[in-house]
């Protein structure tokens, strides 16, 4: 009940402060652009519109998604205290891990609104321009937008660890740039330089499945390019996803253990933060 | 009395600085008690303890039941509090941060509502927060700590910023909830204000609760001079009445005008031999020590002590 009202305190606000409508025009927007433009090298021929533009949707969402999501949430529990409206909510006969879990579901329900919208908006648009579309490519879309949802709770949580563990507000926002630019760019860089140079020697494809796990925006890629036979090829990832023993089983896991983990460690910190 | 608030022995520490030390006391139903204290002293440490917002370095308290620093929360349903500089969600309306409140405690909404009308903010209800001036933002504060009947109600400030007619309604609504039962806590810079209305007075200087006890007690220990002023027809300047008793320290305030400070026990007998046939008295004025000066006694009191 007070985790509803929280939830639907933050909806109110997010629309409020228009979150809701910058982040679904933005990423209707990219996927729009995307399907109509991203198409160009398969010409109009390209019989599988809707495979391509998963590739090159995912791709940009493993960018965008964190973004939207650490850019929500790492103002949410030290914005609030610096604010001084921690203060007076606490004050009200809620527990702190109900105003955390209250604050993700509104925030996760302003990312799930837009992502879905957005996403949907370009699919439905090539479905009326009349490209031809296959029942399962519309399975792998609705899975890609899915796990896109996914991976936007994943840093929803971690934006709530690093907003429960700081000081002020700054120092939250350096830290999770920080953490988007390693997680993003600086750890695949690094992995493939690991790749490069180990040459196959020491590290097996389980070390591999092991190192990429410990990404969830690896987690998302190999569950958005390797499970969809189709996407694969497209993607060129066809060679991987025969190597890789990850199922998608076992992907959706890991993603929903990045959620869970996180969220659990910041309802730990933020109830021992003195204010 | 039942007792609503128990503080024991509560210590808090910040690093080296001790906010709060060895404080110990019990507020009852219906007792209006005036924290008082300069900045720093723990006033606002003290409240924040209550709420469980920060652990106690030591000690044990208890608020509705509840044991605050455990986390528990089921008694803040029938708790007010207003804090200092208190601050709402600038996007949300007066209206829409009231309701939000109401919700948490379960309290009917529109009962809640009533309370904007009451503390004046019934027109700006539909503003959003973030165009509220401070006296509006004090108000809405106001409305939010007095939602359902609070059994206990905690108060920063709670008069800073508002008008005089409002302090004046704000001590109304109090003295009538304390009337009806709820156990006040308010701090407050403005000890005048609090005079007439406090039952009891804490003072508190460093975290040490220096005083506790109604004003007429505080009175009795700080065992302060009551000035006494008398307005003498046909003094001469430099003239002493001859029946003003020798012990007695006086000053000349102007013209016809003696003011005499008298210790408590010489209060009576001062005003007989002042009023007895024969002097020639125009008017009398009598003026206990006032929360000023307790509050300023008892702290160089505490001061003295190391």
């Amino acid at each position: 009940m007070n985790v509803a009202i929280v939830a639907g305190k933050e909806i109110h606000q997010a629309i409020r402060n228009r979150w809701v409508l910058a982040a679904t025009l933005l990423l209707a927007a990219l996927a729009l652009s995307l399907a109509f433009l991203g198409s160009a090298p398969t010409g109009t021929v390209g019989v599988r519109a809707l495979d391509v533009v998963i590739v090159s949707l995912s791709s940009l969402t493993i960018f965008l998604i964190p973004l939207i999501a650490l850019l929500i949430s790492h103002d949410a529990i030290v914005g609030d205290m610096e604010r001084g409206t921690m203060l007076l909510l606490l004050s009200y006969p809620v527990g702190r891990w109900q105003v955390l879990l209250g604050k993700f579901v509104g925030h996760l329900a302003v990312l799930a609104f837009a992502t879905c919208l957005g996403y949907g908006i370009a699919a439905a648009a090539l479905i009326v321009t009349g490209s031809h579309i296959e029942a399962d490519s519309l399975g792998a879309f609705a899975a890609m937008t899915g796990s896109s949802v996914l991976l936007g709770s994943v840093f929803v949580a971690i934006g709530y660890l690093v907003s429960a563990l700081v000081r002020d507000r700054g120092t939250a926002a350096g830290v999770c740039i920080g953490l988007w630019l390693l997680l993003v760019l600086i750890y695949d860089m690094a992995l493939l330089g690991l790749l490069a140079v180990d040459q196959g020697r020491s590290l097996s494809a389980a070390g591999l499945d092991v190192l990429l796990l410990l990404n969830p925006t690896d987690v998302y890629r190999l569950f958005n390019l390797t499970n969809f036979a189709n996407v694969s090829t497209f993607a060129g990832m066809a060679g991987l996803a025969q190597s890789t023993t990850l199922s998608a089983q076992v992907l959706l896991a890991a993603l929903l253990l990045w959620t869970c983990v996180p969220l659990g460690l910041a309802a730990f910190a933020f109830s021992r933060s003195e204010l | 009395m039942t007792s609503t608030v128990r503080v024991r022995e509560v210590t808090k520490e910040y690093g080296p600085v001790k906010a709060v030390c060895d404080a110990s006391f019990e507020l009852g139903r219906g007792e209006l008690v005036a924290l008082i204290g300069h900045n720093g002293a723990g006033k606002t440490t003290l409240m924040k303890l209550m709420l469980g917002l920060i652990r106690p370095t030591a000690g044990w308290l208890e608020v509705l039941g509840d044991n605050p620093a455990a986390g528990q929360f089921a008694g803040r349903r029938h708790l007010g509090y207003l804090p200092e500089n208190v601050s709402f969600d600038a996007a949300l309306t007066g209206r829409e941060t009231q309701t939000f409140y109401a919700r948490l405690k379960r309290e009917p909404v529109a009962t809640a509502l009533k309370l904007l009308d009451a503390v004046g903010l019934g027109a700006a209800a539909g503003r959003r927060v973030a165009t509220y001036s401070k006296g509006m933002r004090q108000r809405l504060g106001l409305a939010q700590a007095l939602i359902g009947q609070p059994q206990v109600l905690l108060l920063d400030e709670p008069t800073t910023g508002l008008d005089p007619e409002l302090r004046q309604t704000f001590y109304d609504v109090i003295q009538r909830l304390a009337a009806e039962g709820t156990t006040v806590l308010l701090s407050s810079h403005a000890l005048t204000e609090l005079e007439e209305r406090a039952g009891r007075v804490i003072i508190m200087n460093r975290g040490v609760k220096v005083a506790d006890g109604s004003i007429h007690k505080l009175r009795n220990i700080a065992r302060l001079p009551t000035r006494i002023r008398l307005k003498i027809a046909d003094l001469a300047p430099g003239e002493i009445p001859t029946w003003l008793p020798a012990r007695a320290p006086f000053r000349r305030l102007n013209g016809h005008v003696l003011e005499i400070d008298a210790a408590p026990e010489q209060k009576i007998e001062l005003l007989r031999c002042a009023t007895a046939a024969g002097t020639s008295l125009e008017d009398l004025d009598v003026v206990p020590p006032s929360l000023d000066d307790l509050y300023a006694h008892f702290l160089r009191q505490a001061e003295r002590l190391p």
